[in-house]
């Protein structure tokens, strides 16, 4: 091994420091943590019992599960909102309206999530704007009751979400060669083939990274099923915040988040698999 | 389908009308806020009840104005305090992160950029309870052992900012590397083989390439820094930032100040927008 000069020295020993302090430590306690109980004489032991508590209560389980599963159907349906979004800024908008048309997109990403979410209970209230305004125009009566919903929650995690879904497939859509849809069009393809065959095999780097961006702010948010969601609507990240916050018992707390960790590294692997992608590459 | 090629015009029509219903959809919730800011009601949402700029400046019984009111004035300065210092630390460590790993060559490269870049996969809150965990222990322990009571590992402004930071210099280190990448080497080598020493080369020629990546990375760190909430409710002291204290008032008692902070936030994001937008026309590059 060659002699490592000072500057080498200087360069690795804070990035070390960070992940060892801040990534590596905090989560190794958090996985002791989540074994340690404390008994009846106040006694801490290794055990078991937080894990167990979480298979032995329904509630628990059945929250990770429905959080998993709407996190995928979140993602999802940002795909299918924003793909042709994507499309049209990058492949059939005019230059000139398109730029000004993508700083539209990233105005609400940085006012940040929780105005939006706010903005959005405003909307879906009982006297909310939209129920205001479908009253005033005669379709309905009542006011239909979104807010507190499944529906309002979808709402939210979808409209905070889906924005950092568009920035990689445009990327991905603007290094796809036009030339390529030309050539197939002109030998007779359909537009169902071109896609099918040519866009979205293309732009698979760009569909995964902006999925897994997605799919991790769903399944780790805390604001939107929690202001918008309301009592029939618990979200996983809800139970850990209650253990922590609510009851101080942070050693389930600790396991909880170690299961929701598992979770979404689960799945993110899948699909980083079935993709055949490289985490390396989403970051970029 | 795409610009040069023709399609039918039932085809285009219906495309750009769903392109017009996402853009609908995008607004609506930030028009509805701006409006409702200026209401003259003291409940959030409608009915209508004329102009008012009460919610900004007014101080009486029933109604407290944004400006006046001196824990949310207090908790956005903590949020600016809070944004500039995760900016600063996560701006440096996070381009220093970019140099180890785009220009040097060591054991353990791999899983080491693995754990750098891990923090995009790890929920939110699952790093801040960890942070709030290990940071209790590591507080317990110095005073069990030492009796010393260190402040900076009680949750607190100081452990916000670390919290907040362990994830930003992630962000910083992926956009300093990805103009790192862009840069040509041989200048490097250069001024290497005329004696410069490898710091003085970082410094002096690196650096000044990297900069424009540098300061959008700073302002970056310090926007995710602004509206986090996710980590930053585990390890919040009594000292709010911005997100805590809206969410404390959101869940337990909204008035229409929530929607003249909104608007302010609104405001002043779209104005920077616009601004960096025509900064961006000028100078002749989208």
């Amino acid at each position: 091994m060659k002699k490592r000069s000072g500057t080498f020295y200087l360069l690795m020993v804070p990035v070390l420091l960070w992940l060892m302090l801040l990534i590596v430590i905090p989560h190794l306690d958090m996985v002791y943590r989540s074994f340690r109980f404390e008994t009846d004489d106040w006694e801490m032991v290794f055990s078991l019992n937080n894990y167990l508590t979480f298979f032995r209560d329904q509630i628990y389980w059945l929250t990770f599960v429905k959080t998993a599963l709407y996190s995928i159907g979140v993602t999802f349906l940002a795909f299918v909102v924003t793909f042709p979004v994507a499309f049209y800024l990058t492949k059939v908008v005019g230059k000139q309206y398109s730029s000004f048309m993508t700083l539209l997109l990233l105005i609400p990403i940085w006012i940040g999530e929780l105005v939006t979410v706010y903005g959005w209970m405003i909307l879906l209230r009982d006297n909310g704007v939209i129920n205001t305004f479908l009253i005033n125009i005669g379709i309905i009566n009542e006011p239909i009751e979104m807010l507190f919903t499944n529906f309002s929650m979808t709402i939210g995690l979808l409209y905070m979400s889906m924005l950092f879904m568009i920035v990689p497939m445009m990327s991905a859509l603007d290094s796809l060669d036009d030339s390529l849809i030309e050539a197939a069009s002109d030998l007779g393809a359909s537009k169902w083939t071109i896609f099918s065959k040519i866009i979205i095999p293309y732009t698979t780097p760009g569909i995964v990274s902006g999925g897994i961006i997605v799919f991790m702010l769903v399944i780790g948010d805390y604001v939107a099923p929690n202001i918008l969601g309301g009592k029939s609507s618990l979200w996983f990240t809800e139970q850990i915040y209650n253990k922590f916050l609510m009851s101080f018992n942070w050693n389930e707390g600790a396991a909880f988040g170690f299961l929701l960790l598992g979770l979404s590294s689960a799945i993110v692997w899948v699909a980083l698999k079935l993709s055949g992608q490289k985490l390396e590459k989403v970051g970029s | 389908m795409i610009r040069s090629l023709p399609c039918s015009r039932t085809y285009s029509a219906v495309y750009r009308f769903y392109i017009t219903l996402f853009y609908i959809f995008l607004i609506m919730p930030l028009i509805t806020i701006c409006v409702l800011a200026f209401n003259d009601s003291n409940f959030i949402a409608l009915p209508w009840k004329g102009f008012s700029l009460d919610w900004f400046f007014a101080n009486t019984n029933e109604r407290l104005g944004l400006f006046k009111d001196v824990d949310l004035m207090l908790s956005v300065w903590t949020s600016i305090k809070t944004g500039f210092f995760v900016a600063l630390f996560s701006t440096l460590i996070g381009t220093i992160a970019a140099l180890l790993f785009e220009e040097e060559e060591f054991r353990f490269k791999g899983p080491l950029y693995f754990l750098a870049i891990s923090p995009l996969v790890i929920p939110g809150v699952v790093l801040g309870l960890s942070i709030l965990l290990s940071s209790t222990n590591a507080g317990t322990y110095l005073e069990a052992t030492f009796g010393l009571d260190v402040e900076l590992l009680r949750p607190s402004f100081w452990l916000v900012v670390i919290g907040q930071f362990s994830f930003g210099a992630t962000y910083v280190m992926l956009l300093v590397s990805a103009r790192l990448k862009k840069f040509d080497r041989t200048l490097e080598e250069a001024a290497l083989s005329l004696r410069a020493t490898r710091l003085q080369v970082i410094w002096l020629i690196t650096v000044p390439f990297l900069r424009p990546a540098i300061i959008g990375a700073f302002v970056v760190a310090f926007l995710l820094s602004f509206s986090n909430i996710n980590t930053t409710i585990f390890l919040v002291g009594s000292d709010p930032t911005l997100p805590v204290d809206l969410y404390a008032r959101i869940k337990f008692s909204s008035t229409p100040v929530l929607n003249a902070v909104s608007f302010m936030i609104v405001a002043f994001v779209s104005l920077a927008a616009i601004f960096g937008f025509v900064n961006n026309q000028k100078n002749g590059n989208s």
